[in-house]
């Protein structure tokens, strides 16, 4: 990534304003972006907290005048009596955790490290025509994802069971008795691309005189990876997991593979807050589920940031 | 040098499992290699017999499912060009300015785009959108997309514009030019590899995109192809395979054209951005 900002160091002198590009015209040049990322970045980050504090409704006479109603709709998501109830907020927030934990950080990252790691070493035909179909899987337009996952699921002719069948196991139907597992596969497949082409342009920036000098010492590819490759990519790998978890975090995707059935066993808390705020109308308890996903991504983006922050100090 | 047993036993190893695991990332996908071709297209996998266009011919006549091709070019090249164009002028003057307090103003941007998602922040952006009186047109997503998309294209660009030296403009300037001569005429064709970049990246994010639209879009006619597309369900709420098939391939190859079009130009490294 090379998003992470630059501390600028000013130059003493007193150089009359040596920027090629006065303050004035500076100011011109940011202001249209500026306009659009407050009206639709910042201002809804200030809007959804106000709105999380007021009853207010899609329709009726509460989506015209909502009412401040304090901390209630904070109170209904953290309800104890059915916090850990299937459809309720504290199901889905424990669902996205398990999510997160088994898709992105375990899936995507182990598969990513291993598929880096293998195309290092594979001849060229192979390599490209994995990294092919890993590729595709990520930059294919989600929804069309979802409908060859439909496909490939079907509980009569998908080409899973037909698969299945021909090794002699049993047909099943996936998306009804292991949605969650569903999900976690769906989405190690469809992003372990990203963490492959981190890792292996990492890995490509060794020297490979390190690699040369251990075969020389006769050490085995595994010996490789663990003295040699995992250490020296370990920065890159605190940048993946946390830029997987927070992309794994806020996805939508897999809507369109269950919508959140059957019977909320796959809602995660994004498509919670889609049911709550679109399908119920309940605006104001909607926003306080959307405070609360941004406060979770606040303390991941800190701590990236803090991260980027170090690496350029130093 | 020469390989042992052992060694290309293990390199025979190597390979196999990188094929297994490209195999398997292929499966879900075979069937779209299939489907689009066979005029009777079932859900499962099948040779077409014999292979037909015709359910190209179909989409192609549906007024609805064009329309919706339309609608997606649409909303797409207007974020895209909103995106780029706004974000070159801000990652100009974040390179090339010395504007107080430009590295905090990174930082926030930074910061606030990574936290408000779009699944995170629907509900404010729907009343926004709804506020502004912009709910089921194209104006709604185009917009929403630029203000989503503009903070890592900025970045993207200043970093890439960070890189250029600053005497191409100094000359210019030098020999005359105004600071905004400098930026169209000098550092504008510079910067122009980047621009393409983030104008690809920002294109391949809206034209997939399918929240925004999902929540913003009310009425057939405004509605793009991620959307549209599940509205190829017959009476009973069984997909139209022929359709869907034909209509997803039709749907996805911009992408793929894009996608192979920027490996073959500038490797596939600026795909890694952040996903709205």
């Amino acid at each position: 990534m090379t998003t992470e900002p630059i501390i600028e160091t000013k130059p003493k002198r007193r150089v009359k304003n040596f920027a090629l590009l006065s303050n004035r015209a500076g100011a011109m040049f940011l202001t249209p972006a500026g306009l659009l990322v407050s009206v639709f970045v910042i201002v809804p980050f200030f809007w959804v907290i106000f709105v999380s504090f007021t009853n207010r409704t899609l329709l009726g006479s509460t989506a015209l005048n909502p009412e401040f109603v304090g901390l209630a709709n904070y109170f209904a998501l953290f309800d104890g009596s059915n916090f850990f109830q299937r459809g309720q907020f504290g199901f889905s927030l424990i669902l996205t955790t398990q999510f997160v934990l088994a898709s992105a950080l375990l899936g995507q990252a182990l598969l990513g490290l291993l598929l880096a790691w293998l195309i290092q070493t594979v001849p060229p035909a192979v390599k490209r025509l994995t990294e092919t179909f890993v590729i595709a899987a990520w930059i294919l337009p989600e929804v069309v994802i979802g409908f060859a996952w439909f496909a490939f699921l079907d509980r009569d002719q998908g080409t899973l069971n037909a698969l299945l069948g021909t090794v002699g196991l049993p047909p099943g139907d996936f998306l009804l008795q292991q949605p969650f597992w569903v999900i976690v596969v769906f989405n190690t497949w469809r992003g372990a691309a990203f963490s492959m082409m981190l890792f292996s342009s990492a890995f490509s920036s060794i020297p490979p005189s390190y690699f040369q000098a251990a075969d020389v010492a006769g050490a085995s590819s595994w010996q490789k990876f663990k003295d040699i490759g995992l250490p020296l990519i370990r920065g890159h790998i605190v940048t993946d997991l946390i830029l997987i978890t927070m992309w794994t975090f806020n996805t939508f995707t897999p809507f369109l593979l269950t919508n959140g059935g059957p019977s909320y066993r796959t809602e995660l808390v994004s498509i919670y807050n889609y049911r709550v705020a679109f399908n119920d109308f309940q605006f104001g308890k909607g926003a306080a589920v959307g405070v609360i996903m941004m406060l979770i991504n606040l303390a991941f983006a800190l701590i990236y940031l803090s991260i980027g922050r170090k690496k350029k100090v130093r | 040098m020469k390989l042992t047993l052992p060694a290309f036993i293990g390199r025979i190893a190597f390979s196999a499992l990188a094929a297994l695991i490209g195999a398997a990332f292929a499966l879900p996908l075979l069937w779209f290699l299939f489907a689009p071709f066979n005029a009777r297209a079932e859900l499962g996998l099948a040779i077409p017999d014999p292979w037909t266009l015709s359910n190209f011919v179909t989409v192609f006549g549906n007024s609805f499912a064009v329309q919706a091709l339309w609608n997606s070019l649409i909303q797409s090249v207007g974020g895209v060009i909103l995106v780029g164009a706004a974000a070159t002028l801000a990652a100009y003057a974040l390179s090339r300015s010395s504007l107080p307090g430009k590295g905090a103003v990174t930082y926030i941007l930074l910061l606030f785009s990574s936290v408000v998602s779009g699944s995170a922040a629907m509900v404010p952006i729907f009343l926004i959108v709804s506020a502004a009186g912009l709910i089921d047109t194209h104006l709604a997503v185009i917009l929403t997309f630029a203000g989503g998309l503009l903070p890592t294209a900025m970045f993207i660009l200043r970093d890439f514009i960070d890189s250029i030296p600053k005497s191409y403009e100094e000359s210019a300037m030098v020999a005359g030019a105004s600071p905004v001569q400098a930026f169209f005429d000098v550092a504008l064709p510079v910067i122009r590899p980047g621009i393409v970049v983030v104008v690809v990246w920002g294109f391949v994010n809206i034209w997939g995109s399918f929240l925004i639209p999902f929540i913003l879009l009310r009425s057939d006619d405004q509605m793009p192809a991620s959307v549209a597309i599940y509205s190829f369900y017959s009476e009973a709420g069984t997909p139209i395979v022929t359709l869907l098939a034909a209509y997803s391939l039709i749907y996805s190859l911009p992408v793929i054209a894009l996608y192979l079009f920027v490996s073959w130009k500038f490797g596939f490294r600026f795909f890694g951005g952040i996903k709205a």
